[in-house]
């Protein structure tokens, strides 16, 4: 009897732990957010999307930085989720008996967890460099290469959930093997790649280090992708390094901005791979 | 061209482009996938190339030396590489026994309708970005850790024998420890993911028939659903340590960047990261640039290693599954 209830005080024990480390997890989230919105939307006013930033000193807004950090993310996708989707293709649906495509995989896994910072002290030395001077193409270039494997392996995990059948019947009907797949498969996984772009989207946005190296940043208006380029994340790391109020209080609201839109992407990016796929976990 | 004209030579001539078609679209493909290949070899080479100076004039010694010098030129690794390795530790030791009973709470205690919103707050931990960790550690954790939590550490654990010296020092608030800290919480929602998918799959059948025996929710966990999933949770715990050696941001805020080994851990340090991210721009000269992609260098060759294992573990888990079920 003693033994069997020492053997329940321990589960009700590690159960109780188990519930307590859950708690301690959540409360770091809840932490972060408040702190956002107790420090951020003190900051957040019209002026922060119509004026540019700021001198030391006196008060203005992020927009340049706003506008930057939008053309550097959109443009970053719209170079990396094309080449991710082909090579996701070709991983699922050419290159499934080749000796190639376990290589390649393995690559991409490389390329997905390689530090940022690595990927910015590459282009770098690639782009910046050449060039002789930072510049927004540099920035956008960065982004693109952390979009790229983001959406490689997410292509990939959805073409292989589009059933043979399906590709099985385009090609009895007759059409040619790009049709199956742009026309069938592609549209099958439409979702769950959209998804994948959107998670990408996300990831970019927030991204500090690599545009450090390459985008650096702009105290004025460019819209040149030749030009440094100003960009939210950038910005709130000097406004936040630095020792005056008025930068300090726009890199919070700053802050407030950046995360609110990623949670809300990555919340609708969610909320899309379930309405396709219900019952799944 | 109307359909009724439809010819042999046309239906021909239709198929040869189709064919085409289907050859262009292959090669693109093809050509995207080689480029990722060409992206990592390039990182490769471009790090090697820059670090090349650096690599000619300290050779392998540049591991093991902890000057730091720009006025002299002189440069080795030892403290970056110790900050990045020691503030990953600390992160792993805060972070996989978290992580281990999030796994579990979410798999095998919560009531269905709590899975999914507690595993989409855990998981949205991930989604916030480094430099706002980074923000939130320096302004907010920081302060409150100095003020509430060091000077309790230090006072009781002084005397411990190992203990002690870890806790010694200032109650700053920064340091490497906060830096281990603040990784922990960021890596912890990596690690419950692995843990709880490869939880999910330790079939039933093993666990009814040990809760038939009699065994406790814990017995279970620790002696069929642990062991049976055990490649698959190192595997797990190898990607998040993948992550902590490479964040930056947060790290940078929190850490302290100073160029020294403390035996204390609430002592200021660096990590190859946050070292980047301080001095990159402002490099002068080559030697002093190389220096910095050297480091760039080992941070990859040290997380790509990690990955490697990592993959491994997972790939004997997926080949196990074939067999076991």
């Amino acid at each position: 009897m003693n033994r069997y209830l020492r053997r329940r005080i321990i589960n009700y024990f590690n159960m109780g732990v188990s519930v307590l480390t859950t708690l301690f997890g959540l409360l770091w989230l809840v932490w972060l957010l408040w702190t956002l919105l107790a420090k951020g939307l003190a900051g957040i006013d019209w002026q922060v999307f119509t004026t540019i930033t700021p001198p030391p000193g006196s008060s203005g807004g992020l927009a340049n930085a706003i506008v930057g950090s939008l053309i550097l993310t959109g443009a970053g996708v719209l170079i990396g989720t094309p080449i991710g989707i082909l090579a996701g293709t070709y991983l699922n649906e050419f290159g499934r008996r080749s000796r190639v495509a376990p290589v390649i995989r393995f690559v991409n896994d490389i390329l997905l967890s390689a530090p940022s910072i690595i990927i910015g002290v590459f282009v770098y030395e690639v782009v910046v460099r050449t060039m002789g001077h930072f510049s927004g193409f540099a920035g956008t270039l960065a982004l693109a290469l952390i979009v790229i494997p983001v959406v490689v392996r997410t292509t990939e995990d959805m073409l292989r959930l589009v059933p043979d059948s399906l590709r099985e019947a385009a090609a009895a009907l007759g059409a040619p093997q790009h049709r199956v797949i742009t026309s069938v498969v592609y549209r099958a996984a439409r979702a769950g790649i959209l998804t994948g772009v959107m998670l990408a989207l996300a990831r970019i946005s927030g991204e500090t280090a690599p545009l450090l190296f390459t985008a650096l940043n702009n105290q004025f208006w460019s819209t040149s992708l030749n030009q440094p380029m100003a960009n939210l994340p950038v910005v709130i790391f000097q406004f936040a390094m630095s020792p005056y109020d008025d930068w300090q209080q726009l890199a919070w609201a700053g802050a407030l901005l950046i995360t609110f839109s990623i949670l809300v992407l990555n919340i609708v990016a969610r909320s899309l791979l379930r309405v396709r796929r219900p019952g799944q976990g | 061209m109307p359909r009724e004209t439809l010819s042999a030579a046309t239906i021909v001539q239709d198929m040869r482009r189709q064919h085409w078609l289907d050859g262009l679209f292959r090669g693109l493909t093809r050509l995207s996938a080689l480029l990722v290949f060409l992206i990592v070899a390039g990182i490769l080479a471009s790090l090697v190339a820059g670090a090349w100076p650096a690599l000619k004039k300290f050779g392998l010694g540049f591991l093991v030396h902890t000057d730091w010098n720009p006025v002299t030129g002189q440069f080795g690794g030892l403290v970056s590489i110790y900050g990045t390795l020691v503030s990953s530790l600390i992160a792993l030791v805060i972070a996989v026994p978290v992580s281990f009973g999030i796994a579990i709470f979410i798999t095998q205690l919560a009531p269905p309708w709590l899975k999914r919103p507690v595993g989409t707050a855990i998981e949205l931990l991930a989604a916030i970005p480094s430099i706002i960790y980074g923000m939130w550690g320096l302004f907010v954790f920081a302060p409150l850790f100095a003020d509430h939590v060091q000077p309790w550490l230090t006072e009781h654990l002084a005397d411990w024998p190992l203990l002690g010296p870890l806790v010694d020092g200032p109650p700053m608030g920064i340091g490497m420890f906060t830096a281990g800290f603040i990784l922990a919480i960021m890596i912890l929602p990596f690690i419950s993911a692995v843990m709880r998918d490869v939880f999910e799959v330790v079939p039933a059948a093993l666990k009814e028939s040990t809760y038939a025996l009699g065994a406790t929710t814990w017995e279970v966990i620790w002696n069929v659903i642990l062991p049976y999933t055990r490649i698959g949770v190192v595997g797990g715990i190898m990607l998040g340590l993948g992550r902590a050696l490479g964040e930056t941001m947060a790290v940078t805020f929190v850490i302290g960047n100073a160029h020294e080994i403390s035996a204390s851990l609430f002592m200021p340090g660096n990590t190859i990261s946050s070292t980047l991210a301080n001095e990159f721009t402002e490099a002068v000269g080559e030697t002093y640039l190389s220096s910095l992609i050297y480091l760039g260098l080992v941070l990859f060759l040290i997380t790509f290693i990690v990955l490697a294992l990592a993959r491994l573990l997972l790939l004997r888990l997926a080949a196990q599954e074939g067999t076991r079920s």
